[in-house]
């Protein structure tokens, strides 16, 4: 039994096919980047994970759990797959803190000192112990984001997805993101779509490429970046290398 | 001519309670059935969105002075006698949650979906994502638009005079209609009444709304 598995997914908005048929398996500890031009369903295939969207066809399992499945308690599924988003969405009317400990409060039912106290743990572990009383507005594009992450991380996921978690940050604080998510390698399962690669090379064990709603190419880091077998994964690896340089 | 003035004082001031338990009430049902409507129409479905829709215009469309004669007089033709302050009460609160209404929809609005949707994304059911991410939102972000409401309750309740509730504006009638010298002092004193209450009302909710302002998203403030 996978972890997460995703069969055969499909989802249209309107008349435009995003995703046409996507299939791949994630374990347990295993981190893997989606790249892909912009526009080619990697959100939104995020987002089919999760149910933010729902597949017009195609299933989605967690844990042996089929969670397309209209009868699954979905808010149950969500508690254990994490989110960061590309802009963060973090809660403009609290701080840091709570902006963690409310899931863990309302959502997981625990009481209010616990949550806090798991909170400031996890904040301290995305290095923002200084920041917990600072409100979203008060801090840096990557302070938030680390509190996204810690946010993600606070409700103990299995796997936490990422989508595009530095493309909206200076590309100087692009570094302090990037690390927080190299300590996590491993430890917890990352569903990351990036263009940063670098880290696709140094800390995935898989990459997949899509494009046109397809994957068009998947493997380890190395055989992707060295011998590619579709020529579009050539030609696209050599293009966003140039763009984003190597690590 | 003072002295008289100084003797009608307590009268008027029996009126003021009245002035004040009216727009108290009316706030009250303004307030919580117009957050209803708002988020009624935000988040529900079809029909319901578009009753509310109906609703609003309905009670944006018609002067209250229409509103107070058909709940007062034309409900008791049908049998349903209300007392006019229960009657004052209903249309106050019923046309504010129309105006209320407005308010808190544009507030719900101007909060990115996003916020929405990272509550969802953390197992969070959609009412209580409502509850505890989007409604603290919208109430702050409300206050300025519902300061604005309390000032225009408060000042309507003297049209509830109309239908005999004994409030502030009424006091003043009797007081004038005894002693006809007295009318233009009266109304003076009655509208001296209602500008300082409207004042302080105002300067009390921009106190609350520089307490509870998120840090970054003060009104007026380029974000």
């Amino acid at each position: 039994m996978h972890m997460l598995e995703v069969k055969d997914v499909h989802k249209s908005y309107g008349d435009l096919e995003v995703l046409k048929g996507i299939s791949f398996t994630m374990e347990k500890g295993e981190t893997k980047v989606i790249i892909g031009t912009s526009g080619t369903g990697k959100s939104t295939l995020l987002r089919c994970i999760n149910q933010l969207d729902s597949p017009d066809k195609g299933k989605v399992w967690l844990d042996g759990e089929e969670i397309t499945n209209p009868a699954t308690d979905i808010n149950k599924i969500r508690q254990k797959i994490g989110f960061v988003f590309q802009e963060f969405n973090l809660f403009n009317h609290l701080t840091a803190l709570r902006n963690v400990s409310i899931g863990l409060e309302k959502v997981k039912g625990m009481d209010k000192e616990k949550a806090q106290e798991r909170a400031m743990a996890e904040l301290t572990r995305v290095g923002l112990k200084e920041q917990v009383q600072q409100y979203p507005a008060q801090l840096s594009g990557g302070q938030k984001q680390r509190v996204g992450i810690a946010r993600a991380l606070a409700m103990d996921p299995m796997v936490i997805l990422f989508d595009e978690p530095t493309s909206a940050l200076d590309p100087e604080l692009i570094g302090d993101v990037l690390d927080v998510m190299k300590t996590l390698a491993g430890e917890i399962s990352m569903l990351v779509v990036t263009h940063e690669m670098g880290f696709a090379r140094n800390v995935a064990n898989e990459i997949i490429f899509m494009e046109g709603g397809i994957i068009v190419e998947s493997g380890p880091p190395k055989q992707m970046f060295q011998h590619p077998e579709k020529a579009r994964t050539k030609e696209f690896l050599g293009k966003i290398s140039t763009l984003y340089g190597k690590e | 001519m003072l002295e008289v003035l100084a003797d009608s004082f307590p009268q008027l001031l029996e009126g003021l309670k009245f002035t004040i338990g009216l727009t108290i009430l009316s706030l009250i049902l303004g307030s919580l059935l117009g957050l209803l409507l708002a988020v009624g129409r935000s988040y529900g479905k079809p029909p319901l969105s578009s009753f509310i829709l109906i609703y609003e215009k309905v009670f944006r469309g018609i002067p209250l002075l229409v509103i107070f004669f058909l709940i007062f007089f034309g409900l008791s033709q049908l049998g349903l006698g209300l007392d006019p302050i229960t009657a004052a009460v209903l249309g106050l609160g019923l046309r504010s949650a129309a105006y209320q209404a407005q308010i808190y929809r544009s507030a719900i609005n101007s909060i990115p979906k996003g916020q929405m949707t990272a509550a969802l994304s953390l197992g969070m059911p959609k009412l209580k994502s409502v509850r505890y991410i989007i409604l603290p939102q919208v109430l702050r972000l409300s206050i300025p638009g519902w300061s604005n409401e309390l000032t225009i309750v408060l000042k309507d309740t003297s049209i509830a005079f109309s239908i005999g509730v004994i409030e502030l504006m009424r006091q003043g009638r009797y007081v004038y209609v005894r002693d006809p010298d007295l009318i233009l002092p009266v109304l003076l004193i009655i509208a001296l009444i209602y500008f300082i209450l409207v004042i302080s009302a105002s300067k009390g909710l921009n106190y609350l709304e520089k307490k509870y302002k998120m840090a970054g998203f003060e009104v007026g403030v380029e974000r």
